[in-house]
């Protein structure tokens, strides 16, 4: 077996961040879309978290206490701003939500 | 005594005049003849012992006599002083503007006294005779002495403005008198061209007399002429050559000479002892007066000279011609006057100033004498004035005929009569001064001394010889003129005859007392000559030297030449019939045209000056050039203010309408259409979709890093 170092968490941190922003580009769902971007967050959580280790200090795991804060924030906030949206138009479909255009 | 109170003699004519002025209407005839020819009478007699005293006192030097009555403009008497009308003079120190009335008695004025007075007083007392049967008797006879007053005052002047009003007041009595019969337009017309003419010489005079003030600080001609010989002046100076032809100016238009003779023959209009009086023997000879006064200044400006010499003898030679085929007595004998006056200018030109002198002073008597002998004649024709219609008056008017005949001798040149002796010297000085520089000047006075003996001698055949002419009613009532007209005739042709002798130069024997009497008036300029022109002497002082044989052989000619002329005329006029042709309008009927019509020096005039004459709407000569310069300036200049308006006004609606669509429309609303029309195509970028947007940013996202990932 090969031994795992902090490049493999660095690949499968960066795996999950793909894997998010796709999520967030081509999701029809507006909830799938907010869940994506809690992916991208989680994923850069891992990335900090796996430097930490290797740098042994605790400066990112500290950064990432801080972005699980702001994660949960945003999160609200998402989910308020959804429905406020749903009150309006009925919808939770992006493609649909496009009343900011000429 | 007499010449402390030389005042006077000016003063008894005015007199006369005053009266007649205030009282002639209601005076009988008799009442205004006697006091008229009175008061000259009485100046004549003063005006002798007046002369005489003034020859004890002057014994012979010459010396002038001037009596200064009162100083009219600016201060003090003849030393300055006091506040007065200072000017600067030419060479920058002031003088004072002084004129007065003063009175200058010399032997040049004592001459004119005497004959103006003398002469004045024949043709007052044949007025007598000629005016009797005529209206405005007492008008007449105010109107002739007032002419005596202006004509002594001139004469008698002693400064440049005094004899200016004399001048004036001479050509005011002309016009009144040549417009005497002022009920004919003729005669009105003919007095309004005479003041007029005279009036344009006039210009002349004053512009001249004030040019020589400035260069000489004074008007008095004692002053003047002083200065003048005083050494301190250059000769041919170019102001005083231009002072002396302005003065020269004035005396063409009185004693008319080219241009300005043109009144003098219009002027017979007037009656004949006007005629005589001031066109023959006084005030035409004012002229000649003034420019003998100016010798002085005249002799510092030998350019002017010459000038005055040539149009004398062409105004000589020109009217002569005139003179030859005129019908009318009177006008023949005007232009005589003319032609004689050129004459005197001539001599005086030539710097023979006595002999021009001499000359005035005979011609005076003898044309005073044709005058008043044609006015004879006319009296006796019963007004008929054309030579065409007379003849044979020989024998029916003989005392008239007898005179007349003297008369023409005397003005042909004969020897023994006056005008031989006056018109030779000039001729001679002609030929002899300055070397014979005038020579062609001598030969056009003796062609024209041959004219004058032909026409003289063709007015005397057509009048007196022949076969009577005019029709029976005048023929009836031919009579001889009363005591009173040919009284004076007599007298006249006496002195026609004698006064010559007075005159008589050293080559014929004779003592030339007339010229010794000028002597002093004249002679002082010798020495202005002498560091100049030696071969130029005054007049009188070649008498004293050996006579140059040539003076005989000329004064041989001059009489060749006028038995000449009375030969010629005697044979083509003196056996002329009813329906005599003259001899050159057959010849030669072009110049008979023009020498008939005066060469058409009136029309020339009328064409140049008076603006009467039109082509079409268009005025020409002196007041058509005025009429176009006014329609320049109304029409072009006063035009191209008008369109410099016109033309503003285009450029300011030319920049407004740049203003509102170029600068506006492209400058500034351009912009902003463009921002418009380009931001239809940007519009499109915004769909309003969340995902495209967050799209585009990955794709930057990851096109930055994969940029520094390669760097």
């Amino acid at each position: 077996m090969v031994p795992i170092t902090t490049i493999h968490y660095l690949v499968v941190a960066a795996a999950l961040f793909v894997l998010g922003v796709v999520g967030v580009l081509t999701r029809r769902n507006v909830v799938i879309v907010l869940m994506s971007i809690e992916l991208i967050l989680n994923a850069v959580n891992l990335n900090l978290v796996a430097f930490s280790r290797m740098w042994g200090n605790l400066y990112g795991q500290a950064f990432a206490i801080f972005i699980v804060v702001d994660a949960a924030a945003e999160a609200a906030v998402g989910l308020g701003i959804l429905i406020a949206f749903f009150r309006n138009k009925e919808t939770i479909h992006v493609d649909e939500i496009d009343l900011l255009k000429w | 005594m007499f010449l402390n109170h030389i005042y006077l003699i000016p003063l008894f004519p005015a007199f006369g005049a005053a009266l007649m002025f205030f009282f002639g209407r209601r005076l009988q005839k008799s009442a205004v003849s006697g006091v008229c020819v009175g008061v000259v009478l009485i100046a004549f007699i003063f005006a002798c012992f007046t002369v005489v005293q003034y020859t004890h006192l002057a014994h012979g030097t010459g010396q002038p006599f001037e009596k200064v009555l009162y100083t009219w403009l600016g201060s003090g008497g003849l030393d300055s002083g006091g506040p007065g009308l200072s000017f600067t003079k030419k060479d920058g120190s002031t003088a004072q503007f002084n004129a007065d009335f003063g009175f200058l008695l010399d032997p040049l004025s004592a001459i004119w006294l005497l004959f103006v007075t003398g002469v004045g007083l024949l043709i007052h007392i044949y007025s007598i005779g000629y005016m009797a049967h005529e209206g405005g008797y007492y008008r007449f006879f105010g109107y002739l002495n007032l002419f005596m007053f202006a004509m002594l005052t001139l004469v008698l002047a002693n400064n440049y403005i005094l004899l200016f009003v004399g001048w004036e007041g001479v050509g005011l009595c002309s016009y009144l008198l040549i417009g005497f019969y002022f009920h004919r337009k003729s005669a009105s017309d003919a007095a309004n061209k005479a003041f007029i003419v005279n009036r344009i010489g006039d210009a002349g005079f004053v512009l001249g007399a004030l040019t020589l003030v400035w260069y000489f600080g004074s008007f008095r001609f004692t002053e003047i002429n002083a200065l003048a010989r005083s050494g301190h002046y250059l000769v041919g100076d170019p102001i005083l050559t231009i002072g002396a032809i302005l003065l020269f100016v004035g005396a063409t238009g009185k004693s008319a000479q080219i241009p300005l003779y043109i009144w003098l023959p219009d002027a017979m209009e007037g009656p004949t002892p006007v005629s005589a009086l001031i066109h023959a023997a006084t005030m035409v000879t004012a002229g000649v007066y003034m420019v003998a006064r100016s010798n002085a200044v005249f002799v510092l400006a030998p350019t002017a000279m010459k000038i005055v010499a040539i149009i004398g003898a062409l105004t000589a030679l020109f009217a002569a011609s005139i003179g030859l085929v005129q019908n009318d007595i009177k006008r023949v004998l005007a232009y005589s006057t003319v032609s004689q006056l050129g004459y005197m200018f001539l001599a005086l030109g030539v710097g023979a100033f006595s002999a021009g002198v001499f000359h005035v002073f005979t011609h005076a008597f003898f044309k005073a004498l044709l005058f008043l002998g044609s006015g004879s004649v006319i009296h006796a024709m019963s007004g008929e004035q054309d030579m065409k219609f007379m003849g044979d008056l020989r024998s029916r008017i003989p005392t008239t005929y007898k005179t007349m005949f003297v008369g023409m001798l005397a003005i042909a040149g004969i020897p023994g009569f006056a005008g031989f002796f006056s018109k030779d010297e000039i001729l001679w000085q002609a030929w002899s001064s300055e070397g014979g520089a005038y020579r062609i000047l001598w030969f056009i006075g003796i062609a024209t001394a041959l004219m004058t003996a032909f026409y003289m001698g063709r007015l005397i055949f057509l009048t007196f010889f022949g076969e009577p002419r005019m029709s029976p009613e005048v023929e009836h009532h031919i009579h001889e003129s009363p005591k009173s007209m040919t009284g004076p005739l007599v007298i006249l042709a006496a002195c026609s005859v004698l006064a010559g002798f007075l005159g008589l130069p050293h080559s014929l024997g004779g003592s030339n007392r007339f010229g010794k009497f000028l002597e002093p008036v004249f002679a002082k300029e010798a020495h202005i000559f002498e560091t100049e022109k030696p071969a130029q002497y005054a007049a009188g002082e070649k008498e004293e030297e050996k006579t140059d044989p040539m003076e005989y052989a000329l004064m041989g000619l001059s009489f060749l030449v006028a038995v000449a002329g009375i030969g010629w005329a005697y044979r083509t006029y003196g056996r002329a019939e009813k329906g005599y042709c003259e001899p050159l309008a057959e010849k030669a009927p072009p110049l008979y045209t023009v020498l008939y019509n005066k060469w058409f020096v009136d029309e020339g005039y009328d064409y140049a000056f008076t603006g009467r004459r039109k082509i079409g709407d268009v005025r020409l000569g002196a007041m058509g050039a005025g009429e176009a310069s006014s329609w320049f300036d109304a029409k072009i200049i006063d035009g191209a203010v008008n369109d410099a308006g016109w033309l503003t006004r285009a450029i300011a609606t030319v920049s407004t309408w740049w203003d509102k669509w170029i600068i506006d429309g492209l400058g500034v609303n351009m912009p902003a259409i463009l921002t418009r029309v380009m931001s239809y195509p940007a519009r499109l970028f915004e769909w309003g979709l969340m995902q495209w947007y967050a799209l585009v940013m990955i794709v930057g996202l990851i096109g930055f890093t994969l940029y520094y990932v390669w760097k």
